[in-house]
């Protein structure tokens, strides 16, 4: 789809304004995309959106690779949403809380440039959270089992090294035994 | 409250113009994102699972109702007309993207306003607490809190590694984005407002403009928030922002001080021709009225001017809006003049209404 003010570039940005003549809808390149920004634009520089960018990086990345392995990515299917790859390519969206899990693969270059090798360390819903708020509180516990015996306080570590085995084997109830190798 | 009186009331969480460092903190903000384990996000999803999200939700309202002490009004998008879409997104309770496809899209907004739960944003959920001044401790606790509620009924996407699942991969592991509304008159004017912006990326934070292009800022507001939400604590993310709004804070009063002992006269003239023009001007244009209304809040908070006091600021504000303007008028094709003779009009009042019975005009 061509500019709807120039007719020369492609259309990038979809535009409504209400004014005094009603709705106008419309379908801009980014040059005159950016001759409409009136107010709440943001500080300094163009509107670079997260998504521009997100897309700016996948795309780049997509170019460099062969053709084989682009067609293999962009055939893999979310089995909950129906996401592809493609279309994650084309919105810098992810479609569902499963995606992470199907196009893992593909999102863990990305995440590492957004968030670094970081792991997730704030709160966690009891629910869904799973194995890791125990995994978090015998990490402490054993934070806390290292101090007191370096304090000499026995009895105060033998109380941590009870709590520590208790987490363990509630751990190993639910993850069936797994959770022993890095617990 | 209703949804009525709720577009046509100036009113604000912040408006009170009190709270911590209020002379350059106005408001702060804390967001959760959220989503439904189950259900594809909203950009994904298909009008029955948009449905069934919102059910999901409405389903659990007055559990959170209750926890908060606070009663929820509900404005579905689908229901208002785009002007009074418009007040809602001026009042800054919705998102653009919240408007862009109204269907099962909800805002619910707390009885004292300074809670906004949005429903099938880009995210499920979106709980937005406020409050006024420089505060992130209080709209944390609420969000969090609203959190607890809801994960204790309803099943939240979460990953060990990744933390809360959203749709956006900038805002995986807390989802929590820590905001403050900074008043910067001293800094811009010192024209130190740029290194500020140059140096907040490094330290993991966004600032942008609320108003003006991209040329130039207008109004001297600024928003600044954490832009990393993965491998920090909520904790640590609100101490971090909170760090540097304290710095910004002392760089502001201190440029701001300079310019009461160096431009003393004119920065004087300057606030009161600025009241001058908002208290009797017929006709006041958006950007103008920005700028004038940043010099005349300037003006109170240097106690420069006692006539009106800083809970104008915000009623003014909001009254200035176009999508505001229209929808008091009940007219959503009034020409630029009939906006702008309407702005002076509300300016007018509200400050009328503020003033305060002294007269000090020597």
């Amino acid at each position: 789809m061509l500019c709807d003010d120039c007719g020369r570039n492609k259309a990038v940005v979809h535009i409504v304004q209400a004014g005094a003549g009603g709705r106008v809808e419309k379908n801009l390149c980014e040059e005159c995309a950016a001759k409409y920004g009136d107010l709440l634009m943001p500080f300094g520089g163009r509107d670079v959106s997260v998504n521009d960018f997100l897309k700016g990086v996948f795309g780049a990345r997509e170019e460099r690779e062969d053709r084989g392995s682009r067609a293999e990515q962009t055939e893999l299917v979310c089995p909950n949403c129906g996401m592809s790859y493609a279309d994650f390519l084309q919105t810098g969206k992810i479609g569902c809380s499963v995606c992470y899990e199907t196009f893992r693969h593909q999102l863990d270059p990305l995440l590492r440039r957004i968030h670094g090798s970081s792991a997730h360390s704030g709160k966690i819903p009891h629910r869904t959270g799973g194995a890791l708020e125990l995994k978090q509180r015998a990490a402490r516990l054993r934070e806390q089992l290292r101090e007191s015996v370096m304090r000499e306080e026995y009895e105060k570590a033998a109380e941590y090294r009870d709590a520590i085995r208790r987490i363990e084997k509630e751990l190993a109830a639910k993850e069936g035994g797994a959770a022993h190798g890095d617990a | 409250m209703e949804m009525h009186d709720l577009l046509k009331s100036g009113r604000l969480a912040w408006q009170s113009g009190k709270g911590k460092d209020n002379d350059v903190v106005l408001v702060s903000c804390v967001r959760l994102a959220r989503n439904f384990r189950a259900i594809p996000f909203p950009n994904r999803a298909n009008n029955r699972q948009l449905a069934a999200s919102r059910h999901a939700f409405e389903a659990i309202l007055p559990v959170l109702s209750e926890g908060i002490g606070q009663a929820f009004t509900a404005a579905d998008m689908e229901q208002m007309t785009p002007v009074q879409r418009g007040v809602l997104l001026e009042k800054q309770f919705i998102s653009r993207n919240f408007i862009r496809s109204p269907q099962h899209r909800v805002v619910f907004l707390s009885e004292n306003l300074g809670t906004s739960i949005l429903v099938n944003e880009e995210d499920h959920l979106r709980i937005q607490c406020m409050a006024a001044g420089f505060d992130l401790r209080t709209p944390n606790q609420t969000a969090s809190r609203l959190d607890d509620l809801i994960e204790s009924k309803l099943d939240i996407a979460f990953d060990e590694r990744m933390g809360y699942l959203t749709s956006c991969p900038t805002n995986l592991g807390t989802g929590l984005r820590a905001s403050v509304l900074l008043h910067l008159p001293g800094l811009v004017f010192t024209k130190n407002i740029q290194n500020i912006a140059n140096v907040s990326p490094q330290l993991g934070l966004a600032i942008r403009s609320v108003y003006g292009d991209e040329k130039e800022s207008v109004g001297n507001l600024f928003l600044i928030s954490n832009q990393l939400t993965l491998g920090f604590s909520e904790e640590e993310l609100l101490a971090n922002v909170e760090s540097a709004v304290q710095e910004i804070v002392s760089h502001e009063r201190q440029a701001r001080k300079a310019l009461a002992l160096y431009l003393k006269e004119q920065l004087d003239d300057e606030v009161w021709r600025a009241y001058g023009l908002l208290r009797y001007a017929r006709l006041l244009p958006k950007k103008e009225t920005l700028e004038l209304l940043s010099k005349v809040r300037l003006g109170i908070d240097l106690k420069l001017i006692h006539e009106v006091d800083a809970s104008c600021f915000s009623e003014i504000l909001v009254r200035s809006g176009v999508s505001y303007l229209q929808n008091l008028a009940e007219n959503e094709n009034l020409s630029k003049n009939e906006i702008d003779r309407l702005r002076a009009e509300q300016a007018r009042s509200i400050l009328l209404s503020c003033s305060r019975p002294q007269e000090n005009l020597t």
